[in-house]
């Protein structure tokens, strides 16, 4: 999978952070999310491609994580809380069928 | 002049092999037609989920909200919330919420694991579902007790199966 196609994510509320309080961080990431089930127009099953994990870590401590499974809709989209008590580094992480990985970092200035 | 008939034709049909031998060509399409429905319906209940992920301790209904809309139009991409109220330190925090479906393929939905860092026990997401049914989501805290919040939905476009 060395070629794969760089994935496209959104990344919103990292700015927004204030010290000490709870903020919310909301994540897309561009992705089809083939649950195994689908038909193709020739009546061919798609093979199964999902992303299985995210995770959010802040400064190399897990914050949130979640284990999506077909049930979730393509381009999967993730909203939860981060308390920062001072500056840091929040890190994104993917991961999927087919040796799938993603990760994104994000410097974090909490007001 | 007409040609003479062909003399094949005149000839009897062994009828009886032939009609066996469609019924066992269609017996044959229908079990491969069928294999998908039964592989679902061999998936687990809901209630089989719920006791095996309790893992023998009580659920008890309440302080965990699952926030969905009750009528689905477009089964393909449905916004979750769920919410705990919880402090989140390190003593008293909520350590996961699982939300199971009822009538989908699989019966995982998605499950959220929250550290104390992250200041507030919620999380949204967008989910398939196949069809009306019901939904739980279950919450485990530090402490050991554990939740639930269950949620009956009418979905009137269909996902997962569907292209």
């Amino acid at each position: 999978m060395a070629d794969a196609p760089k994935a496209r994510t959104l990344i919103h509320g990292t700015d927004a952070l204030r010290r000490g309080v709870p903020g919310e961080i909301r994540v897309t990431l561009g992705h089809p999310m083939e649950n195994g089930l689908r038909p193709d127009g020739l009546g061919n099953v798609v093979a199964r491609a999902l992303v299985t994990r995210f995770e959010c870590q802040l400064d190399g401590v897990l914050v949130f994580a979640a284990d999506l499974y077909p049930a979730i809709s393509a381009n999967p989209y993730l909203a939860f809380w981060v308390r920062a008590n001072g500056p840091g580094t929040l890190s994104f992480e993917w991961l999927g069928d087919w040796g799938f990985q993603h990760r994104e970092t994000r410097a974090i200035q909490p007001a | 002049m007409m040609p003479p008939r062909p003399a094949t034709i005149a000839k009897p049909q062994p009828r009886a092999s032939r009609r066996r031998l469609l019924g066992a060509a269609g017996a044959g399409w229908l079990l491969l037609r069928c294999q998908p429905a039964l592989a679902i319906s061999a998936t687990d209940t809901l209630d089989v989920v719920k006791r095996r992920w309790a893992a023998g301790r009580a659920i008890t209904e309440g302080r965990v909200t699952l926030d969905i809309a009750p009528l689905v139009e477009n089964g393909n991409a449905v916004p979750i919330r769920v919410t705990f109220d919880s402090p989140m330190t390190a003593a008293d925090h909520v350590q996961e919420i699982i939300v199971f479906n009822e009538r989908n393929p699989q019966r995982d939905v998605v499950r959220f694991v929250f550290g104390p860092a992250c200041g507030r026990a919620q999380a949204d997401a967008r989910i398939r579902l196949a069809t009306s049914q019901q939904l739980v989501a279950l919450a485990r805290l530090s402490d050991g007790s554990q939740w639930s919040h269950h949620v009956d939905v009418i979905v009137t476009l269909a996902a997962c199966v569907e292209s």
